[in-house]
C-alpha cells in the first residue's frame, strides 16, 4: 500500500516535473507542493451559478484568484462547518495573501440553499468564501466535471433530509487550472504551506 | 430505577464515584460547546464525556429547552464521501472517555427556539440508557469556531 502509493506519487512528481519543463518553469524547477497534485489531470474551473448576492457567475469571474472549491450544504451541521471552519484559519494564517483567494462553497441541496441562506451562511465562516447555488442540473454539471458526487438520503419524515457528499478541497490557480486536491485528513499546515506558493510562488513559506 | 431526574443530577453532584450509582452521576462533562449558525439552520454540539463509574455507560439521547429536536450523530469521511448517520446510543466505558467533536459523533441540535447569541450557556440534558440525566451548560461559539476555545480547553478562566 504504501509502496504503491510511493510510485504513483513519483510517478505523478515525474509528470509534473515533465510539464513544468515542457512549459519552461520560471523557476526551474516544480513547486514543492505538500497535498495531492493534479495539474492537467482535471478540468479548469467552469461553472454557471448564482452566488450569495444574487447574480448569476460563471467561472471566469474568479479568474485572478487563486479558488478553493467545496461542496456541501447548509443543513449540515458538522463535517461541513468543520471543513469551513478550518479553511477559515487557513486564510488567517495567509495574512495580507488570502486577499488574492476565494473559499467558493457549492451546495449541493440547491432546493433548500437559497441565495440569502447561503449568504448569512459562508459569511459565518470567512468573508473571502462566496456561496454558489443554482439548478439542479447547474450543480450536478459542477459536480460532476470534477468528479466529485452526492446524494440526497431519505427524508426522516419531518421534511428533514441529510445529503452525503465529496469531502475533497479542490484548489485552482489565479488562471483557473486545477492545481490540487486536499481531503479533511489533510493539515492546515499544508494547506497553509501550498496556498503560499500558489499565491506568492517567489517567496519561501 | 425510579424516574427521578431531578434526584438523579442531584445525586450525580453528591455522590460522584459512589458504587452502584446510576450512570449520569458517574458522568463527568467537559469542554462542551455548540457550534452556533445563522438564520437557523442546525447546529453542532460537542462534549468529552469521562465515566468514573466500574461500568459502561451509554448516552442515548439529548434535549435542550433551546432547541426543539436534539439528535446523536455520527459523521465520516470515508472514502471521499461526507455522510451523517443517526445512532442510537454511543458508549463511554468504565473509567473511559468518550470525546463528541468535530468530524465524528456529535449533537446535531434543530430549530433554535430564539436566537442563540456566542458566548451563552445553552443547558442541554443528557439521557442514558438507565433513564438517567444530568445537564450540561454548553458555551455557544461562533460557527467558525474549530474547538471548545482557550477556557475550555485549560479548564479554567482567565
Amino acid at each position: 500500500m504504501k509502496t504503491s502509493s510511493l510510485l504513483r506519487w513519483l510517478a505523478l512528481s515525474l509528470v509534473v516535473a515533465a510539464s513544468a519543463l515542457l512549459t519552461g518553469c520560471q523557476h526551474g524547477e516544480p513547486l514543492p507542493f505538500r497535498l495531492t497534485q493534479v495539474t492537467g489531470h482535471m478540468p479548469d474551473l467552469d461553472f454557471h451559478l448564482t452566488n450569495d448576492e444574487g447574480k448569476p457567475v460563471t467561472g471566469a469571474d474568479y479568474r485572478g484568484k487563486v479558488a478553493l472549491l467545496y461542496f456541501g450544504y447548509t443543513h449540515c451541521p458538522d463535517v461541513c462547518p468543520l471543513t469551513l471552519a478550518h479553511l477559515h484559519v487557513v486564510m488567517q494564517r495567509l495574512g495580507p495573501l488570502a486577499d488574492g483567494a476565494r473559499i467558493l462553497f457549492v451546495s449541493v441541496d440547491p432546493a433548500r440553499d437559497t441565495p440569502a441562506v447561503m449568504h448569512a451562511y459562508v459569511n459565518a465562516f470567512d468573508k473571502r468564501a462566496v456561496g454558489l447555488t443554482g439548478s439542479a442540473a447547474d450543480v450536478e454539471a459542477l459536480v460532476k466535471r470534477y468528479r466529485a458526487s452526492f446524494s440526497r438520503e431519505p427524508d426522516k419524515g419531518d421534511g428533514n433530509y441529510e445529503v452525503s457528499h465529496s469531502s475533497a478541497i479542490y484548489i485552482f490557480d489565479a488562471q483557473g487550472h486545477a492545481r490540487l486536491l486536499a481531503t479533511p485528513a489533510d493539515s492546515q499546515d499544508s494547506l497553509v504551506h501550498d496556498l503560499h506558493l500558489l499565491l506568492a510562488p517567489g517567496v519561501n513559506p | 430505577m425510579k424516574a427521578r431526574p431531578y434526584a438523579a443530577v442531584l445525586a450525580g453532584l453528591l455522590m460522584a464515584g459512589a458504587a452502584h450509582a446510576d450512570q449520569a452521576s458517574q458522568i463527568r462533562a467537559e469542554r462542551a460547546w455548540i457550534r452556533v449558525m445563522p438564520a437557523g439552520l442546525p447546529a453542532g454540539g460537542y462534549v468529552t464525556l469521562h465515566n468514573g463509574g466500574d461500568e459502561v455507560a451509554a448516552l442515548t439521547g439529548a434535549s435542550s429547552p433551546d432547541y426543539a429536536h436534539v439528535m446523536l450523530h455520527e459523521s465520516t469521511t470515508e472514502g471521499g464521501m461526507g455522510r451523517m448517520k443517526m445512532i442510537d446510543k454511543l458508549e463511554i466505558p468504565a473509567h473511559g472517555k468518550v470525546a463528541l467533536a468535530p468530524g465524528g459523533y456529535h449533537l446535531m441540535l434543530m430549530h433554535g427556539a430564539s436566537e442563540v447569541h456566542t458566548g451563552a450557556k445553552v443547558p442541554v440534558t443528557l439521557q442514558f440508557a438507565d433513564g438517567s440525566k444530568t445537564t450540561v451548560d454548553f458555551l455557544a461559539r461562533p460557527a467558525n469556531a474549530v474547538d471548545a476555545g482557550p477556557d475550555s480547553a485549560t479548564g479554567h478562566d482567565h
